[in-house]
């Protein structure tokens, strides 16, 4: 099965995918083998496949309901569905493009907001030091979804165990780092100099 | 053997002990870790969530850097590390025009000469290389070999062959006197990223894992990637409240159980950084003819041990 090519009409989320990553939805046949061995699938709100057939399917609305899922933020990239597909599609890789244009469209699902706020404060932790400072990522997630009491037990483990540097480890080239973060710069995912991400 | 390393930001944080039991058994086994210069962060989840020339850009550096110091071979302990840095190699090798676009974005020369090597890869190598004859008390523990996602998939680029069922862990354990069970979870997902983010999510998936190894009679999981260790251990409360049980089976990394089989001390091990106490000093794992106060060690003096 193929999908027609639509040389005037915008091109259909598909094809976006198909272009961005060079997977192509159709080959998909709904055998469901990655929602089987999906861990999440019973939490996601459409199970692997179904993205796959919104896709496919391409009605109005349909679009919508794959960059506004849950689906997609909860998908944890261990790469189960793509090990076990009959037609090799590499599903981890097509939801790494979704979450990018659902996030770039303003489309992210409200329930996803810690996830990405984590994503969020991760990166800009990198962006600032070179490297992960573990305890600025907390700080800075909390912050960003006020769960600020979130872990306080976890903490004083890790630092008894001569787990947690109060003090970021920063590379001495991190200048090259952060012009990376800009060269590679899109406002609505990444954090640049000038403010982070929404 | 001297191989290029990057041991990426876990194992300078939350997972150092992984880092201090590579750095104490190398010697033991020829190895020479030489780090990567003034290395990044990969980029993690995170990266190839949000941004996909990020993704590929933050490895390349670390990449790019090894080439520099000459490294034909990079060992990458974290699997997580070990899938960026493997998947953004094997991306920029089959595209030119991407490798010469990434090249310029992270302003060094960047040809893809530098093999990714994982933990089990170059631990094996020195199993085969008589590892067995430097066992000096033999871990005879039944252990389950808990693999995750990383180190079977994806199946193209994964340093394990067989990917419902890899084997390369067991080998190795059983190189050191372990017993490997045959168990149902050893590659499926402990929750990985969600750790501080749905933390339930991570605790039902980790408690999945935790329970069969428990249920079949594993006396600890072994695991080589940081992620899993972190939700395994110092997740432990969560996953117990959850599932209302009260397991305290012990996680250790490869290295470290690999050093109590070379007679090192657990402290050099880092086994006191662990949130669930480990109960495998060397001394308990000794054989009987070479220890007079035999087994009560295993109670008292070992905590002890880890107390001071």
């Amino acid at each position: 099965m193929s999908h027609p090519p639509s040389t005037n009409a915008p091109a259909t989320l598909a094809d976006r995918v198909a272009e961005a990553t060079g997977e192509s939805v159709f080959r998909c046949y709904q055998c469901g083998k990655c929602a089987a061995g999906c861990p999440l699938a019973a939490e996601m709100d459409y199970e692997p496949n179904q993205i796959l057939r919104l896709l496919q399917l391409n009605l109005p609305g349909t679009e919508e309901e794959v960059l506004g899922s849950l689906a997609i933020w909860l998908c944890l990239t261990c790469e189960t569905c793509a090990a076990r597909c009959p037609q090799e599609v590499d599903l981890p890789r097509i939801m790494d493009y979704l979450r990018q244009e659902s996030l770039q469209t303003g489309q992210a699902h409200p329930k996803a907001k810690d996830i990405l706020a984590f994503h969020q404060a991760f990166l800009e932790s990198i962006r600032k030091n070179g490297r992960l400072h573990e305890v600025g990522l907390i700080s800075s997630y909390k912050l960003k979804t006020w769960h600020l009491l979130q872990d306080v037990g976890v903490a004083p483990k890790l630092l008894a165990r001569g787990k947690l540097s109060l003090l970021p480890h920063g590379i001495a080239e991190r200048g090259k780092v952060a012009r990376i973060f800009e060269k590679c710069a899109d406002t609505a995912t990444t954090p640049t100099e000038k403010g982070a991400a929404p | 053997m001297k191989v290029g390393f990057f041991p990426g930001c876990s194992l300078e944080g939350s997972s150092r002990e992984y880092h201090e039991s590579l750095r104490a058994i190398a010697p033991a086994l020829d190895l020479e870790l030489c780090e990567v210069p003034d290395w990044n962060c990969c980029g993690a989840t995170a990266a190839h969530t949000l941004n996909h020339k990020l993704a590929l850009a933050l490895p390349a550096r670390i990449l790019a850097l090894a080439e520099q110091a000459g490294f034909t071979e990079l060992l990458v302990p974290c699997s997580a590390c070990l899938a960026r840095l493997a998947s953004t190699r094997d991306e920029l090798t089959r595209n030119e025009a991407l490798r010469r676009e990434i090249s310029a974005v992270i302003e060094l020369p960047y040809a893809g000469t530098t093999r990714v090597l994982s933990v089990l890869d170059v631990l094996l190598t020195c199993a085969r290389d008589g590892l067995k004859d430097r066992v000096r008390h033999p871990f005879a523990h039944k252990v389950a070999c808990y693999y995750g996602c990383y180190l079977t998939r994806p199946a193209r680029l994964a340093p394990c062959r067989r990917t419902e069922d890899p084997q390369e862990m067991d080998e190795l354990m059983r190189a050191v006197g372990a017993e490997p069970i045959d168990w149902a979870f050893k590659v499926e997902c402990c929750g990985a990223g969600l750790s501080v983010s749905r933390l339930e999510t991570v605790a039902e998936l980790s408690g999945r894992i935790l329970a069969d190894a428990a249920e079949r009679g594993a006396e600890a999981i072994v695991v080589a990637c940081p992620m899993c260790h972190t939700n395994l251990d110092l997740r432990r409360d969560a996953i117990l409240r959850r599932r209302g049980t009260n397991w305290r089976l012990p996680v250790l990394y490869v290295s470290q159980v690999i050093g109590l089989a070379l007679g090192l001390n657990e402290r050099t091990l880092g086994l006191h950084r662990h949130h669930v106490p480990v109960r495998f000093p060397a001394a308990v794992t000794r054989q009987p003819m070479e220890v007079g106060a035999g087994r009560s060690a295993s109670d008292g003096s070992g905590a002890a041990q880890r107390e001071s």
